[in-house]
């Protein structure tokens, strides 16, 4: 059933790519095969349904778009794959979001481990209190027993795999919070992928920052995919077409259309998707 | 409909501003007054005797209020080592796991509740509970006492300190798979640094011109501070109790000390500012 799943995947131009479900995998997906899938997933923000029955298949080292108006639920769905919603009183979720095979939303799934494995970067740049150095040394230092110089040569080479080693190599004890903008989020980059994740959700990453700041993280996420799958919600329609492989669109908490992002963007099976990619509303 | 003629209008701006004005003058007059007053006179006490001697029998010349001053640093370092830690757990307990709870309602109630309760209540109730059952005024409860009272401003500034820290940053310590526990301790701490000084210092400075209840609690004493366990010389029970003596050079010594409340008080203030100010350019 894999094979099938897998070769689909990998066939742009079929219009809804994941017919199968992922009940077994292998412990970790291969390139192009599905990493993440939803269930199911319904989302509440106190009595409030902001999700309804959210299927969307993730595949692996891959860049999945996630568009759509504002408070379409994009946020809302990306957030369910970290449980950092769990954070606020009142937020609550309902069925299956599937990591390698297994739910992430049971309650015997470590989160800490669950979110070493699944990196996020947020909307605005949020760099620590504290050095370039420590920064990244801080989620490093949390996960793994490290030595100094080991250390040192795992920041320096986030740092080189988020672009920004040669621009802030003088200043590593400098505060996080001095870069600029464009900077601080690829320090963020760099601080999320320190750890080895395994998958970036990326919420926004580019909308607080100015036009080349974003051509650069734009660059740096398309050789990010090798390593990691990415998961990117982007308000920027150009964006998504850009960069991503597959783009799913969201409208009043439901995923209208999923498919290959050529397909989605040239002849979508969906007239809301087509009048949302065309302008017409949004 | 007629408008308003602008005479009226004038004066009435005129007369407002007037009374604001004069308020506000009031205030400032009567600030310099006390601050020139206490200036003048405790400037008078001042001299090295002031930090190095015991206090002299009255009648006898000289003798100064080390031992009120050794005390008094001694009782608030006590109290902070109690207070602040206390006030901080229960701030983080507000800010990051009570938030909108019945329990951190019921709390945050409590908080003010204290804050507002006048002090020498608290006072006397360290007495029953301290000082009646050991039969012993002591230093340890007048920093009790006194942590008591810093405990809800250093808990509520604490609490809204942290609110303040963007959500944002909370969650990327979390997203990176960081315990809750370490992403406030390492995280949020520092990037509230500044507001939890501040709030400390308040708090120092709030209690540090308190005299009722170490009345009740630490007394005063004529001796070096020996132990925690006796009453402990300090310099508000001081103040009052020279204060209100016949005799002069008592009264001198009681101006002196209200002068050293007075600028440690100021001085704390100050460095808190000049901290402050410093950090924000840092970052």
């Amino acid at each position: 059933m894999m094979q099938t799943a897998s070769a689909t995947l990998q066939n742009r131009q079929q219009t809804r790519p994941f017919s199968v479900l992922a009940t077994k995998v292998e412990p970790r997906a291969k390139t192009g095969q599905i990493k993440i899938a939803t269930r199911g997933l319904n989302f509440y923000y106190d009595d409030q349904q902001a999700l309804f029955d959210n299927e969307l298949e993730i595949a692996a080292n891959r860049v999945t778009a996630i568009i759509g108006p504002s408070g379409c639920g994009k946020s809302t769905h990306l957030r369910t794959y970290n449980r950092i919603f769990e954070l606020y009183r009142g937020q609550r979720v309902s069925g299956e979001v599937l990591l390698d095979g297994q739910n992430l939303l049971d309650a015997n799934c470590d989160v800490l481990e669950l979110r070493r494995k699944i990196g996020m970067i947020f909307q605005k740049p949020t760099p620590f209190p504290m050095s370039v150095f420590d920064n990244i040394a801080y989620g490093l230092k949390q996960h793994y027993r490290i030595n100094r110089s080991e250390l040192r040569d795992r920041v320096k080479t986030a740092l080189q795999q988020a672009a920004l080693w040669d621009e802030v190599k003088d200043k590593l004890s400098h505060p996080g919070t001095a870069l600029s903008g464009g900077q601080q989020q690829r320090l963020c980059i760099a601080r999320a992928i320190a750890i080895e994740p395994e998958i970036l959700l990326m919420d926004e990453p580019t909308s607080a920052v100015d036009p080349i700041a974003t051509a650069r993280i734009e660059e740096l996420i398309d050789t990010l995919k090798k390593r990691y799958t990415i998961v990117i919600v982007t308000h920027n329609m150009q964006q998504a077409a850009r960069i991503s492989d597959y783009t799913a669109f969201f409208y009043q908490g439901r995923i209208v259309e999923f498919g290959a992002t050529d397909k989605i963007f040239t002849n979508p099976d969906n007239q809301q998707t087509e009048d949302y990619i065309t302008g017409r509303f949004g | 409909m007629k408008p308003r003629s602008l005479t009226y209008r004038r004066s009435i701006d005129l007369g407002l501003r007037l009374v604001s004005s004069l308020a506000a003058l009031f205030g400032i007059i009567m600030l310099s007054w006390i601050l020139g007053t206490v200036l003048l006179k405790g400037a008078a006490a001042i001299n090295w005797d002031f930090f190095t001697e015991l206090p002299a029998p009255p009648g006898m010349p000289g003798g100064g209020l080390a031992n009120a001053i050794l005390g008094t640093l001694l009782i608030t370092l006590l109290s902070v080592l109690i207070g602040v830690p206390i006030g901080l757990a229960a701030g983080v307990w507000l800010a990051e796991f009570g938030q909108e709870s019945k329990l951190a309602e019921v709390i945050r109630f409590a908080a003010n509740l204290l804050m507002s309760t006048p002090s020498i209540i608290i006072g006397v109730f360290v007495y029953v509970v301290m000082v009646l059952t050991t039969g012993q005024f002591s230093g340890t409860a007048g920093a009790v006492t006194l942590a008591i009272i810093m405990l809800p401003v250093v808990a509520r500034t604490a609490e809204d300190m942290l609110a303040l820290v963007p959500s944002a940053l909370r969650e990327a310590a979390l997203a990176l798979g960081m315990p809750r526990w370490k992403a406030t301790l390492g995280v949020i701490f520092r990037a509230a640094q500044t507001g939890l000084l501040t709030g400390t210092l308040l708090a120092v400075a709030r209690v540090s011109g308190e005299t009722a209840p170490l009345l009740f609690t630490a007394l005063n004493s004529p001796y070096w501070p020996g132990s925690f366990n006796e009453p402990t010389a300090n310099l508000t029970v001081t103040i009052f109790n020279y204060a209100m003596s016949p005799y002069d050079d008592w009264q001198t010594l009681a101006w002196g000390a209200s002068l050293l409340i007075t600028a440690g008080v100021l001085g704390t203030t100050i460095i808190t500012r000049g901290f402050i100010w410093y950090r924000s350019r840092q970052l």
